[in-house]
């Protein structure tokens, strides 16, 4: 479809997930994708989910509390608990997840992200590292994963069927 | 203790294990003989392996050979691509909206 870098390792002696992918826009452009809430909520939820952003303050100790909303209305609130920002270049955040009213579920596993941006020639790499607490939070994000997955089969076949129509 | 399929592969030799006796059954200590740690060492890893269903014993007189589960390497393909699509699904709707983003700005 493009030519687009895009590389997704797992390494489970880690428990970490590394995601690598380049993007044709400049990198200022890019990072507002990542940080601004009005233009994440447009991306951040993979179809048929979408993202909805209750507040957000983007700065070291701030916070995105937000929630995927399923095609069934169903909400799953999480936050970001901003960690580390360095302009343009990185920034990491704890991830978590929540009730409707921003208190943290303790039994759900937290992450830890970490988020690496540069550009070359009009494009920008964005590299992602998610690091999880132990092996049982990849089980659960594992068991979470095939649920997801499930919902993006759906949205495969009816975007299919759509087009067969 | 429950076990499960990424349990079997996080552990370096256990992963070099897999990779080994995926082309061909083996004893324990023709396992044992490509590694540096000892034979108890390499009989745990095989014991978790088991209890993780990832590898079969099979006797054959004396022997016991260790062959691999080639179905339930599978469920990992099928996990970490499952999740690849996930991302790969947010990254197209970013790049839709970046080049909408830079269309509305000329």
């Amino acid at each position: 479809m493009n030519n687009l870098q895009f590389d997704f390792t797992v390494d489970k002696s880690t428990n970490s997930v590394f995601i690598t992918r380049e993007f044709d826009a400049e990198l200022p452009l890019v990072w507002d994708a990542f940080t601004k809430p009005e233009i994440l909520d447009q991306w951040w939820a993979p179809k048929p989910l979408t993202s909805k952003t209750k507040n957000m303050d983007f700065k070291v100790g701030g916070r995105r509390f937000y929630a995927m909303i399923g095609p069934d209305g169903q909400e799953h609130w999480g936050i970001q608990d901003f960690t580390s920002i360095s302009p343009k270049t990185n920034f990491k955040w704890v991830s978590s997840f929540t009730d409707k009213d921003e208190n943290i579920n303790t039994e759900l596993p937290s992450s830890n992200w970490d988020l690496n941006f540069s550009e070359q020639a009009g494009k920008t790499k964005v590299s992602i590292v998610i690091k999880h607490k132990t092996l049982a939070n990849i089980e659960m994000l594992i068991q979470m994963g095939f649920k997801e997955g499930f919902t993006m089969t759906l949205n495969f076949l009816e975007e299919l069927l759509t087009k067969k129509i | 203790m429950r076990r499960d399929i990424f349990q079997a592969i996080a552990d370096p030799t256990r992963r070099a294990i897999i990779v080994l006796i995926a082309l061909q059954a083996m004893t324990p200590n023709a396992i044992a003989d490509n590694f540096n740690t000892t034979r108890q060492a390499v009989s745990k890893h095989l014991r978790i392996l088991t209890e993780c269903e990832i590898v079969k014993q099979e006797q054959k007189g004396r022997e016991i050979f260790y062959s691999l589960e080639i179905d339930k390497m599978k469920e990992i393909d099928k996990w970490l691509e499952q999740f690849r699509k996930i991302w790969e699904t947010k990254f197209n709707q970013l790049d839709n909206l970046l080049s909408t983003i830079k269309k509305q700005k000329k």
